[in-house]
């Protein structure tokens, strides 16, 4: 009873302030000057502005953050973009004096053998990772959204692919799905049916590492969703029954449109955690048979660790294309984000 | 409005906790200079090694501090996985901070010899007349030789004596591919497991493979000749024929191994390192080498770690670092090593006649040693590798059925072709 009424009075905390910022027209978005006047000094001249110490405290507390994310953000992708542009053979990496190749190394990752499987297997694992683990992670969202007994235990179990460490749920995962000794297998023949080579075979290989994934991508789905549904409000859900609206109706004209910021950043670093995910695929099938469950990412670790010669520019051109993929993702949420703010 | 006292004050400290921070960090990082800086001044020598295993207090740490001693020199031992050794030390060589000696495992030895971070062994004048021509060669790039193995190992084939006795077979007779494949359809027959191995989509995968490619008389500079193509059909038709399980396709040598140990197989191929394990085994073992196509004993590849020394600028520490390594290779040396690790043969014949006085058991090893190939060798060096990938490919898509063992190989001829230039 305690925990259910105090989340019912945050979420009523969170109404009224939601109510707030729909009353207030954008113009007015702007604080009132009186109640923040250090944030915006008035323009007196720039060395008044350098002087001002509250200026120099701010930038003392920025400097950190600042280092750090040149240090480990800024400085490994510009080294990165800097590798692949070059060309990093052994020789060169340790004596410093790589060949400036210009785009060499990107065309000869595209007309690689590899390219065409990798990008097919990339796009297939990652739309259907996020297809299902959104499809999901939404229903269970939903379905968790009534307390009901046990709700919140349950709900706790969803989170455990989560917790594990990824050696362990990949290991795990591929002693299930063995095709020998499988405990998957050996249910199918319990029941009849033939035992497939889910690992060993070209056919079912990616499809059993994006089973794993999805299985590892639920809990994110779910967390965030569910987040995102405390905030509809419950009255909402009351008009519409009274309406005479069903459950079906109430999910497509209430959660689904109230949810759309949610799903969209959901989704969006959904596609960003899936095109990096190299662990999983590699502890399970090391891409393989052959190429195929070989993505760009474990394609770009292989290249560079995963045979007895690192070749660092190649693998520097592969990883650079997932980034490039993921920034048009990210700038298409922006645009996205800014088109509704404006309607 | 509160008073500028306050403002200032608060300013103040804010300010100082800033550049506490920030100084933080550049203290960091200075102290991680120092303290990675490799070999320094006071008679400290630094010593890299792949046994993460063998603790600060183990027998082997002791020995490597015993062999500093001798030198009248210090020796700072640190421990890398296999696979991370290599980056590590391609890292300190770009860093110009290279340990004075590492112990590498020997395909990598030609990848750090063509970064032009290791010395010749005439740079810094070891003899190695004595090691093994045929595993020396591991080490060689361009004619140049970088380093000495301190042990070597290989792969043979392990089997359930139970088994093998339960379906007739006498190991012994088992000389040829036709008469192994004969010997796993009747332990198939009997309603056991024929064989496992590793085919994984690594190095170990083509590790694994070597011995019945180069026992079918094929080439690694040839990779579709009619010869390979037999070797590859062989592991296929196993499969195909419930003589070896689908899962060597993703089995590693480890996988290999808890498989054999179930008792189940008659079977497994699998290296030195596992002879504690296989006497410890619940069941009687026994050890045969590979079997040629034709008869005889193929060629598997030599595993096991060179000792190589990086290059210093002061190349006065070359004396003691080669009064180190010569602590390792000396005959008793190498027998000493052998039995610390319990899985490495000598490579000199000196040390392989010591090691056969002391334990008769492990001839097959020896004579298995003695015949091993170098996957390096041959003046691949850094082909090698380009090589290898393909050809584990290839091995992964003929036994997964994605392609014929005929297309497979042809396929990776094509991608090894243009690798290698």
């Amino acid at each position: 009873m305690g925990p259910q009424s105090l989340s019912r009075r945050k979420r009523e905390e969170t109404r009224t302030a939601h109510d707030e910022g729909v009353t207030a027209p954008p113009s007015a978005a702007a604080p009132p000057r009186g109640d923040r006047p250090v944030v915006d000094p008035a323009p007196a001249g720039s060395t008044a502005r350098r002087l001002d110490p509250r200026r120099l405290a701010a930038l003392g507390f920025l400097l950190p953050l600042l280092a750090y994310l040149v240090a480990f953000y800024a400085y490994p992708l510009w080294r990165n973009i800097d590798m692949s542009l070059h060309d990093y053979n052994l020789a060169a990496f340790v004596q410093g004096n790589a060949q400036f190749v210009a785009l060499d190394n990107f065309r000869a990752v595209l007309s690689d053998p590899t390219f065409r499987p990798a990008l097919v297997n990339t796009v297939l694992f990652t739309v259907g990772s996020i297809a299902v683990q959104f499809t999901l992670g939404l229903a269970l969202a939903v379905f968790f959204r009534r307390t009901f007994p046990l709700s919140a235990p349950l709900r706790a179990m969803f989170l455990v692919p989560w917790l594990l460490p990824l050696i362990v749920s990949g290991s795990t995962w591929s002693w299930m799905l063995n095709s020998d000794n499988g405990v998957v297998n050996s249910a199918m023949q319990a029941v009849g049916l033939d035992g497939v080579n889910w690992l060993t075979s070209p056919g079912t290989a990616l499809l059993s590492v994006t089973i794993a994934n999805i299985w590892l991508g639920v809990p994110f789905n779910l967390v965030i969703l569910f987040a995102g549904l405390q905030n509809i409000p419950d009255e909402l859900y009351e008009a519409a029954e009274l309406d005479g609206a069903s459950s079906w109706q109430q999910f497509r004209s209430i959660t689904f449109p109230l949810l759309k910021p949610v799903s969209a950043i959901t989704l969006l670093l959904g596609l960003i955690y899936t095109l990096k995910v190299v662990d999983i695929i590699w502890i399970m099938t090391r891409g393989g048979p052959g190429d195929s469950s070989t993505t760009f990412a474990t394609w770009s670790y292989r290249e560079a660790f995963g045979t007895g010669l690192p070749e660092f520019s190649p693998a520097a051109a592969v990883g650079n294309l997932l980034i490039l993929v993921a920034l048009v993702a990210g700038f298409v949420y922006i645009r996205l984000q800014r088109r509704r703010e404006h309607a | 409005m509160n008073g500028s006292w306050t403002r200032g004050r608060r300013t103040a400290i804010a300010l100082a906790v800033a550049t506490l921070a920030t100084g933080g960090l550049a203290a960091c990082g200075g102290g991680d200079d120092g303290s990675s800086a490799a070999g320094g001044s006071g008679g400290t020598y630094t010593w890299w090694d792949p046994y993460p295993q063998h603790a600060a207090d183990s027998d082997w740490a002791q020995r490597v501090e015993r062999c500093g001693e001798q030198a009248g020199v210090k020796i700072k031992r640190t421990a890398y996985d296999t696979t991370q050794l290599t980056n590590q030390a391609l890292l300190a060589g770009q860093q110009g901070e290279a340990p004075d000696v590492i112990l590498l495992d020997n395909p990598a030895v030609s990848t750090l010899a063509e970064s032009g971070m290791l010395a010749t062994t005439e740079q810094f004048g070891l003899d190695t007349s004595d090691v093994d021509p045929n595993l020396l060669a591991a080490g060689d790039l361009d004619d140049e030789s970088y380093g000495i193995p301190i042990g070597a190992n290989t792969l043979a084939l392990y089997y359930n004596k139970a088994v093998l006795d339960a379906a007739g077979v006498d190991p012994a007779g088992i000389t040829s591919w036709a008469t192994l494949t004969d010997a796993l359809e009747k332990i198939k027959a009997e309603g056991n497991q024929g064989i496992t191995f590793s085919a994984i989509g690594t190095e170990e995968g083509s590790f694994q493979y070597l011995p019945w490619f180069w026992g079918s008389g094929a080439e690694l500079t040839d990779l579709d000749s009619p010869e390979a193509v037999a070797s590859l059909e062989l592991w296929k038709g196993w499969l195909d024929d419930g003589l070896a399980p689908n899962s060597v396709i993703n089995n590693s040598q480890n996988t290999v191994w808890e498989q054999f140990l179930t008792g189940d197989f008659g079977f497994a191929e699998n290296g030195t390192w596992q002879v504690n394990s296989a006497a410890d085994a619940d069941f009687e073992t026994g050890i045969i080498q590979i079997p040629a196509e034709a008869g005889g004993a193929a060629p598997a590849p030599t595993g096991g770690e060179f000792a190589v020394v990086p290059v210093q600028q002061d190349t006065q520490r070359y004396d003691t670092t080669t009064k180190i390594v010569e602590c390792m290779t000396t005959a008793e040396g190498f027998v000493e090593t052998a039995n610390t690790f319990a899985y490495y043969i000598p490579p000199t014949e000196a040390g392989q006649k010591e090691l056969l006085a002391e334990k008769p058991d492990l001839e097959v090893w020896v004579d298995a040693v003695r015949e091993a190939r170098g996957r390096t060798s041959d003046n691949l060096g850094t082909d090698y590798p380009k090589i290898s990938e393909p050809l584990w490919t290839a091995v992964q898509q003929a036994l997964s059925g994605s392609a014929s063992p005929q297309e497979a190989l042809q396929t990776a001829q094509k991608a090894a072709d243009q690798a290698t230039g």
